[in-house]
């Protein structure tokens, strides 16, 4: 890179990748728990995608059961730690709770939901569910993040030996690589993984489908498969000098920064992020809290079309990023490194299919943002090439087609769920599919 | 104006605010600055025998995180000499004569000792008396406070003892600990007490601990019963209160504590009969304090009704008090929701389904969550198999979204004693349902 910023004091990174919501002292998470009215039927539950018992594990929490709190959390979401600390609450649980209505703060359900999840962890994750005998099937399982995970711990408990293959060094996928250091830390989504492998399911990391095991091996060795590999390769911007030193994808960025390690992570003094999702604000974000002088995020359409979050939006302007709506990249200048950014005003035209009014560019209102380097994200792909391996199974917009109700795609042996069947949602979206698959999976044997 | 002052039983303060005889009255000091922050009048914490306090005295019940719903003690009477004490009530008296410092007394149940001690108290300057006969704790064992209150002979041997040789007025103070109060209430009147105090504290044990097994409070590691206050014990006094006050045998001035935390409180003991009301726990929560937010709520809310004194509102209440052989069986209403507030909770679904008469429906509805569809659920009452019993207006945490809706023309009223006249006796079931179908009333 031309120009890096410079590196920060040790305190300094430890204060900038603090904890956005930090845990519940015990006697505030009762206090909290208790201002919870124990709805019947909660619009809460409804509102989660995975339809926790929410009302029911924060009564335990004020009652000091948090084993079972922690119980009727894991009864629906596999994922919870996660979820808790993740999840857009604000537009799910929170949003729905019944005190939204009356103009008062919602319960914070996320903080009491990763209280009675880190008392679990924090006691060793004592035991809370018997699995079944064996029922002599086998289930293979690609890619080991939420969906994945769900659906194996959910088919170990049906009595399904489970195999996760894992191409990464670690387990947990985004969980583990690609969430902001200021919401969970790696070790959160790790302990997930662990009570995974606890109800006896095995994880075969460093061991890529169609690399480390064919697919044939897998369909022999296997009754069904469950496909959860996400998305993959990131979407190309198409324009010149993509391949500068300098230009990264958003996700390898947040993967490296995941490690914690702030140090060695160089960044620009002056950097672009192309693309207004909550990817971008989280890579956004952290590159200024790595020590950025000036961080854009450049973005075709105008706020009102933004991907992200309204809470993410005010996180990345409270961190100082400044935001270029109706601008598009042209192209990347420099020799070896990245030097500028050309960039394009757009105006909003008809509306596209989505519905969304479609951005064309304004003649000669080109511009340079001097920039040290650039941070594409504008999407991922559906990991075609592999997905092409697996003989009848078919993909409508880079995405896996499945059967609503059992996960079955129109290969009968694989089930699928998460980011590869809708082409990228929530990490409790992907909790519900693996769970629900799981039970696909069950009906598709064991059904008369 | 507002005159907030009283005259209980020949003792008068300038307002009706007490400090009830307890750890708050242990000392000049505390009451001089209680009277200081404005308090109308002390009761000194009880003085007489020679007593040893134990460490860890007092337990506390919190609820859903509020903190001291009530609070047990297992303190004694003053454990400091009788000479201290009335040296400090005379000097206390001397500094500020316009408020009512009474001394509390208990001492074994001997006619010399008793008269002895009287007499001394006396010399002090104060303005009365206040008979202990309610510690049911530590004392009572020795055959004094709830020992002597629970008995209503020797309430009123005492008490007569007392007021042989008193110049000044003597109010008794009443245990709880007892079947009916008014039996004691009555023997204080035959003793000649010139004013009755209640409640004193309720026998409980607190809550066990459930990691070391001991009560709590626990000295080390035994404990037992100890004396129950705070704003727990509230509708119990308030209760006690009334019975004394409507009592014909009684009329007897009432000075009444339990539980009173604010003017509110009061402004409810006073409705029922009280002229002095007593403080205790909410002052050893928060401070004396507390006084200014008292005398100014209970002036606002008495120049906002357009009261003038005390006397006004004084056993206002009572005339609504009757046994429920009187209560109109033929009064009617329906609970009502007023969807515009309804925030779907279902609080009142469950507990009509679950504990009363199944007479809420939900139905589904569509919510908008920040740009998500929610089907959430939408309670309603079926009027005409509601019973009326207000189960679904009390769990509803909205208020004035449910209300109770009076669905009677009020041209007719029938009381169950009235009822029984009318009726062959014994009553039959078939009897009654004739009478209910004849009203309109369905029992399912």
């Amino acid at each position: 890179m031309k120009n890096i910023a410079p590196k920060l004091s040790p305190q300094d990174y430890e204060d900038n990748f603090a904890e956005l919501h930090p845990a519940f002292m015990p006697n505030s998470a009762v206090a909290e728990a208790n201002r919870c009215l124990y709805c019947f039927d909660s619009p809460c539950m409804k509102a989660c995608p995975t339809h926790i018992d929410i009302s029911t594990f924060i009564k335990k929490i004020a009652t000091g059961n948090l084993k079972g709190s922690a119980k009727t959390i894991l009864e629906s979401n596999w994922i919870a730690l996660t979820c808790a600390k993740a999840c857009p609450v604000d537009v799910l649980c929170e949003g729905a709770c019944v005190y939204n209505e009356q103009g008062e703060e919602p319960i914070l359900i996320g903080r009491l939901q990763r209280f009675a999840m880190d008392r679990y962890f924090e006691q060793g994750m004592p035991p809370l569910f018997t699995p079944a005998p064996k029922n002599g099937k086998s289930v293979g399982i690609i890619g080991s993040g939420p969906a994945g995970l769900a659906c194996s711990a959910e088919l170990a408990l049906m009595g399904y030996d489970v195999i996760i293959y894992e191409a990464k060094e670690k387990a947990g996928g985004l969980d583990t690589w690609g969430i902001a250091p200021y919401k969970m830390t790696q070790r959160d989504s790790l302990n997930e993984v662990k009570l995974v492998e606890s109800l006896g399911v095995t994880i075969k990391t460093k061991t890529r489908v169609g690399k480390e095991i064919s697919i044939d091996e897998m369909e022999k060795k296997h009754d069904a498969i469950f496909v959860g590999v996400g998305l993959a390769s990131p979407t190309r911007l198409g324009i010149p000098g993509e391949n500068l030193e300098g230009v990264v994808d958003a996700l390898d960025f947040i993967d490296d920064v995941t490690t914690r390690k702030w140090k060695s992570i160089d960044v620009g003094k002056w950097i672009a992020v192309i693309g207004a999702g909550n990817t971008a604000i989280d890579a956004a974000t952290e590159a200024k809290r790595l020590g950025a002088e000036q961080v854009y995020m450049v973005y075709r359409r105008s706020e009102k079309e933004m991907p992200a979050y309204e809470f993410e939006f005010e996180l990345a302007k409270n961190d100082g990023v400044q935001f270029l709506f109706q601008t598009a990249p042209k192209r990347i200048i420099g020799k070896k490194h990245v030097e500028a950014l050309e960039c394009i005003r757009m105006k909003l035209g008809a509306p596209d299919k989505d519905g969304r009014k479609k951005p064309v560019p304004v003649p000669r209102s080109e511009f340079k943002l001097p920039v040290d380097m650039v941070i594409k994200s504008v999407g991922q792909n559906i990991e075609d090439s592999f997905l092409s391996q697996i003989p009848n199974l078919k993909t409508k917009n880079g995405m896996v087609v499945v059967d609503q109700q059992t996960y079955q795609t129109t290969n009968p042996k694989y089930f699928a769920g998460g980011d590869c069947i809708n082409g990228g949602k929530e990490v409790v979206n992907a909790a519900y599919d693996g769970k629900r698959a799981a039970h696909g999976i069950d009906r598709f044997f064991f059904s008369k | 104006m507002v005159d907030l002052s009283i005259n209980c039983g020949g003792i008068k303060s300038p307002n009706p605010f007490w400090l009830a005889s307890a750890p708050p009255t242990n000392s000049a000091y505390q009451v001089c600055k209680a009277f200081e922050a404005g308090w109308g009048g002390a009761v000194w914490k009880t003085i007489g025998e020679p007593v040893m306090n134990v460490f860890n005295r007092y337990g506390a019940v919190d609820y859903n995180g509020q903190k001291i719903l009530g609070l047990n003690n297992i303190e004694l009477i003053s454990d400091r000499p009788i000479e201290t004490n009335l040296k400090e009530i005379s000097e206390t008296k001397k500094l500020w004569p316009d408020r009512a410092v009474i001394a509390s007394l208990m001492v074994e149940s001997k006619r010399e000792t008793w008269q002895d001690i009287v007499k001394r108290t006396i010399d002090t300057g104060c303005d009365g008396i206040e008979l202990n006969y309610g510690c049911p704790h530590g004392m009572s064992e020795r055959g004094m406070g709830a020992a002597v209150g629970q008995v209503p002979e020797y309430c009123a041997m005492i008490t007569e003892w007392v007021t042989e040789v008193s110049t000044i007025p003597v109010l008794v103070k009443l245990t709880p600990n007892v079947g009916d109060i008014r039996f004691p209430g009555r023997a204080a009147k035959k003793g000649k007490a010139n004013g009755i105090s209640l409640i004193n504290t309720i026998n409980t044990i607190m809550g066990v601990n459930l990691d070391t097994l001991e009560l709590q409070p626990s000295v080390d590691g035994k404990g037992g019963h100890g004396g129950y206050a705070g704003p727990a014990v509230k509708p119990i006094a308030l209760n006690m209160v009334s019975q004394i006050a409507i009592d014909p045998e009684i009329k007897l001035p009432i000075s009444a504590m339990g539980g009173v935390s604010t003017w509110r409180d009061a402004a409810e003991f006073i409705l029922l009969g009280a002229t002095s009301v007593q403080v205790c726990t909410a002052v050893m929560h928060y401070g004396f304090r507390i006084i200014d937010d008292m005398v100014e709520g209970l002036t606002n809310w008495m120049e906002e009704k357009g009261y003038r004194s005390l006397d006004d509102i004084r056993g206002k209440s009572l005339k609504c008090i009757a046994d429920f052989g009187n209560l109109n069986l033929l009064y009617k209403t329906t609970a009502r929701i007023d969807e515009s507030k309804c925030i779907q909770c279902n609080l009142c679904y469950i507990a009509c389904e679950d504990s009363a008469h199944q007479c809420i429906d939900i139905n589904p509805k569509e919510k908008r969550n920040n740009g998500n569809t929610l089907m959430i659920n939408q309670p309603k009452i079926r009027e005409n198999d509601c019973v009326g019993c207000q189960l679904c207006f009390i769990v509803c945490p909205v208020e004035g979204c449910i209300s109770m809706v009076r669905t009677d023309d009020g041209s007719v009223a029938m009381t169950w004693n009235e009822l029984m006249k009318q009726l062959p006796q014994p009553v039959t079931w078939e009897a009654l349902r004739q009478f209910q179908h004849k009203h309109g009333i369905e029992i399912h």
